[in-house]
């Protein structure tokens, strides 16, 4: 029955101390210096940090309806590329994930493809249509066990439904995660408002369409007692809104994506349509003020927004190109160079805002629990001390579309272990099926 | 690089003074005559063999500029050439004997060019040619009827005029590459 | 020249060189034979997709009378997706052998894009792109001014000195873009006067003053005055009221034409609409250059495509 047992040596935990590591059974049995087991695989791990498998709250994966985009399957190489063993799915596929059925599609199809854990995002709305709440409970007590509400892509914009989504998700725990965009400030908007907008002759995105949604729901979710969380902050006064939320007691929580964190609006003077995303790139003093945050805790996580597009939605004019980035494969680079180089955050703070909050957040249990004895095997080996050229080569799932290819990044994932099976070895992605079948055995343990 | 010098200021002025006299005959008079320079250096020879011929025959002599730039068959062949102005005198050209002037004559595109220009301002009744130096090598079917001195010249050297007006001082000299 | 995209990457030297070569063209406009050989053998295709059949025409006037042969590809209402049928259209026309190519774009950027695609090694000429900028209409209104002043004279120079006023529609106009750059590069100060709607929300980084009332621009004694063209529907999108206010408030009215010293210069980009951002009087004034702008156009886009064309292409 049993899933190769590996015992990793030498590595650095997130807190520093180094210690060897033993994976077995799917769980991480042991911890401490000079363990052996008899036919584990060695991995030598000297110079490494062992992080927990890194857990993204904000993944398009595109199946169903858009597989020429991503799949499941690709999306989840992708996510174990990049050091990920579970990802949240958003719902905005085709049918949309409003219903039970849906998701327990997306969840079968992760399990079949074995490279990360994928937990279904579930609609607000029905069709994200903005008028009738989706089937919430529904979702929630299917096999997918869904938490995580957001119809991202279109701001849940009308107070109501806003407020009853709210209210309803208490029954069972959920949280409504909100893409904060106010439509009609947006109409045909192509980068953020300001300087470089007005120069470019590109339709502005202002930030007040973003923080006055925050500062809306901020007070809709202290109303009535709720749990919030804001998707994809992009902007100061965002940051200044859950400062003031959260010292109020409110329960609110936010993320970042890593773009946001290392990419400023002056790149779009290019009009290369790679940094074309939604919500858009922002001043680099709105991403100084994201990285600060993030290391006093206002931001609570980084989460991907990966968003894979076709050739050929990006390969054309700027304004006919579709929002969005890939960023899995990158994220754990990115994030190094924008705050751990910076001195911002140190890797336990990585663990905390790659893995253990966003699991926090999401109410999964079998993820972010930490390098420990007992827990499950989601462990995630970094070199720091790599650095490379980032290329298409770099990518692993279908979409190209990645802001950084052409830039040196810090930092490389050598190996990604997925309930204990390898999804990433020596810096490879393991064949697929290899990690089909450990999935598969895994499951009927 | 080694430059040889070939004219000297009193030659060039007396090569001029013997163009003048030249153009003068074979027009018999200044009669109906125009007298344009090729820019650069072409347009200071046309301005002083025009006053040398006012002061010989005491009719004053129309001169002007024809730039040809936009008539070149090479353009795509050197860096972009910025066009300089065309100034034809005010009389135009028709039925006169337009005398073409510049400093240098070589593969005769030059000229090949500012005939198709004068094409473009009117039907002259002759067009003549007169050149300072005459260093050979055409490429075309051109010839001068007025010769300030004939240089055979290696392809490889350079002639270069230096007029007064442009350059502080007259003088022409024979640069020759690698010496 | 390899690309004209924008004025704003324009120096001041490349600036005057290109009047100044448009200066030689527009003498050549004056000979019994308008035409000359220089672009023989020279493809250029006028690409719009948006229409704009006087900037159409105007750039094929001066393709043909510097021998270019020209093509004609209006895109616009093509069913094929946007963004695919710029792409393919540019491989298309790679294909027909274009060496240049002329293009007109609703969308800010396109002409950028297709200079550093990669998708068509032709020399890209920006004839207005969505809000962005719209150079060789810049440049015509530089040579327009710089030929009232100095008349003759006007080779070499810049537009040191004089104060330019332009009113109306910023936030949406490519042509006040365009001129704010070319026109400080040339060393002219510039003012912009608009309902503060139609201003873009961040302008501090523009070489420019920004002011909403045309009566104190007008008391401050512009040389230039610059209407630009209002479009009705942004009265819709509440950018004002109705035209009745704006023609008050923003027009160039006969009293606002009256108060201008008679030395100043009156420009419009056209179409005019008579009446709304400027009168009748305005428009057909001794101070207006409007028709001069048009025949000034050709001359600075003949200046342009043989800058473009002409010489080994540089990078």
């Amino acid at each position: 029955m049993s899933t190769t047992t590996y015992l990793i040596s030498g590595a650095a935990l997130p807190d520093g101390s180094r210690t060897d590591i033993l994976l077995k059974d799917g769980l991480i049995a042991e911890l401490g210096t000079g363990l052996s087991a008899a036919g584990a695989e060695r991995i030598d791990a000297n110079g490494l940090v062992a992080l927990p498998g890194l857990v993204d709250l904000h993944t398009h994966l595109r199946e169903p309806g858009y597989e020429q985009s991503e799949t499941v399957l690709s999306g989840t190489r992708a996510a174990a590329a990049g050091g990920f063993t579970a990802v949240f799915a958003m719902a905005n596929t085709s049918p949309v994930a409003d219903t039970a059925g849906v998701v327990e599609q997306v969840l079968s199809l992760g399990e079949q493809s074995g490279y990360a854990t994928v937990q279904p995002i579930g609609a607000v709305t029905v069709g994200l249509g903005g008028e009738r709440l989706a089937e919430l409970g529904a979702m929630a007590a299917s096999r997918a066990r869904v938490r995580v509400f957001s119809d991202d892509g279109s701001c849940v914009w009308d107070p109501v439904l806003m407020r009853r989504a709210l209210e309803y998700v208490k029954s069972f725990d959920g949280v409504i995660a909100q893409h904060a965009q106010e439509p009609r400030l947006t109409v045909g908007a192509q980068m953020n408002e300001g300087a470089v907008s007005g120069e470019l002759g590109l339709t502005g995105w202002p930030a007040v369409a973003e923080e006055s949604i925050i500062a809306r729901d901020v007070l809709l979710a202290e109303h009535v007692g709720s749990r919030l969380h804001i998707c994809h902050v992009s902007t100061a006064g965002s940051v200044d809104v859950l400062r003031w939320a959260k010292a109020r007691g409110i329960r609110v929580t936010a993320e970042v994506t890593p773009h946001h964190l290392l990419l400023d609006e002056e790149l779009v003077r290019s009009f290369d349509a790679r940094y074309k995303v939604n919500p858009p790139l922002r001043r680099r003093e709105d991403v100084l003020a994201l990285r600060e945050a993030l290391a006093d805790g206002t931001i609570d996580i980084v989460a991907t927004d990966h968003a894979p597009h076709p050739v050929e939605s990006k390969d054309c004019e700027w304004d006919a190109a579709a929002n969005g980035m890939v960023g899995l494969e990158s994220a754990l680079s990115v994030v190094h160079a924008s705050v751990v180089e910076t001195d911002q955050l140190g890797w336990a703070d990585v663990a905390r805002v790659l893995s253990s909050a966003p699991a926090a957040i999401g109410r999964i249990s079998s993820h972010g629990q930490g390098i420990v004895a007992g827990a499950s095997a989601q462990v995630t080996l970094y070199d720091p001390n790599a650095s490379r050229d980032f290329s298409t080569a770099d990518l692993a799932g279908q979409g190209v579309n990645s802001p950084y290819i052409g830039r040196t990044l810090p930092g490389r994932v050598l190996a990604t272990f997925h309930n204990g099976a390898a999804t990433v070895l020596d810096g490879m992605l393991r064949p697929s099926d290899e990690v089909g079948a450990a999935s598969q055995k895994a499951a009927h343990v | 690089m080694s430059a040889r010098v070939v004219l000297q200021q009193a030659d060039i002025t007396r090569a001029l003074t013997r163009i003048s006299h030249e153009i003068i005959e074979s027009n018999r008079g200044a009669e109906n005559l125009v007298l344009l320079g090729i820019p650069t250096r072409g347009v200071i020879l046309a301005d002083r063999i025009a006053a040398i011929i006012s002061g010989i025959t005491e009719t004053p002599i129309e001169a002007g500029s024809l730039d040809v730039t936009m008539y070149r068959d090479d353009l795509a062949k050197h860096p972009t050439r910025t066009p300089s102005p065309t100034r034809i005198p005010a009389s135009g050209v028709d039925g006169k004997t337009v005398v073409l002037v510049d400093d240098v004559l070589y593969s005769g595109r030059t000229i090949r060019a500012a005939l198709d220009a004068i094409g473009d301002f009117g039907r002259p009744r002759a067009v003549r040619l007169a050149a300072l130096v005459d260093r050979g090598h055409r490429e075309l079917p051109i010839r001068p009827d007025f010769v300030g001195k004939n240089l055979p010249s290696a392809q490889t050297e350079r002639i270069n005029v230096r007029l007064a007006e442009l350059d502080g001082a007259d003088l022409v000299s024979i640069d020759s590459a690698a010496g | 020249m390899r690309h004209l995209l924008s004025t704003r990457d324009l120096g001041r030297e490349g600036a005057i060189r290109l009047l100044d070569v448009a200066e030689d063209m527009a003498d050549t406009q004056q000979r019994e034979v308008k035409k000359l050989p220089t672009l023989r053998g020279k493809t250029v295709v006028n690409l719009f997709f948006e229409d704009s059949t006087r900037t159409r025409i105007s750039f094929e006037a001066a393709a043909k009378r510097l021998s270019a042969d020209v093509i004609n590809f209006s895109a616009k209402g093509s069913s094929v997706s946007k963004g695919e049928s710029l792409k393919d259209t540019a491989q298309t026309l790679q294909a027909m052998g274009a060496d240049a190519v002329v293009i007109r774009h609703p969308a800010s950027g396109a002409p950028q894009t297709l200079a550093t695609s990669g998708w068509i090694d032709a020399g890209i000429l920006n004839a207005g792109d969505g809000t962005h900028e719209h150079p060789t209409q810049a440049l015509l209104d530089a040579f327009t001014i710089r030929k009232r002043v100095h008349g003759d004279a006007s080779r070499g120079r810049g537009l040191d000195g004089l104060s330019v006023t332009i009113v109306g529609d910023i936030l949406h106009s490519r042509v006040a873009r365009s001129n704010v750059w070319l026109l400080t590069t040339l060393g002219a100060t510039v003012t912009l006067v608009a309902p503060p709607t139609l201003v873009p929300v961040d302008t501090r980084l523009w070489p420019v003053t920004v002011g909403y009332d045309l009566d104190e621009a007008i008391t401050a004694g512009p040389d230039v005055v610059m209407m630009l063209r209002i479009q009705a529907e942004r009265m819709h999108d509440a950018f004002f009221p109705n035209t009745r206010e704006y023609a008050r408030r923003w027009g160039l009215g006969d009293g606002r034409l009256a108060r201008l010293e008679p030395t100043t210069i009156v420009m419009h980009p056209g179409p005019m609409n008579r009446g709304l951002e400027i009168s009748a009087a305005a428009a057909d004034s001794p101070m207006s250059t409007v028709r001069e702008q048009v025949t000034n156009g050709v001359s600075v886009r003949m200046a342009a495509l043989y800058l473009l064309l002409s010489g080994d292409r540089e990078n």
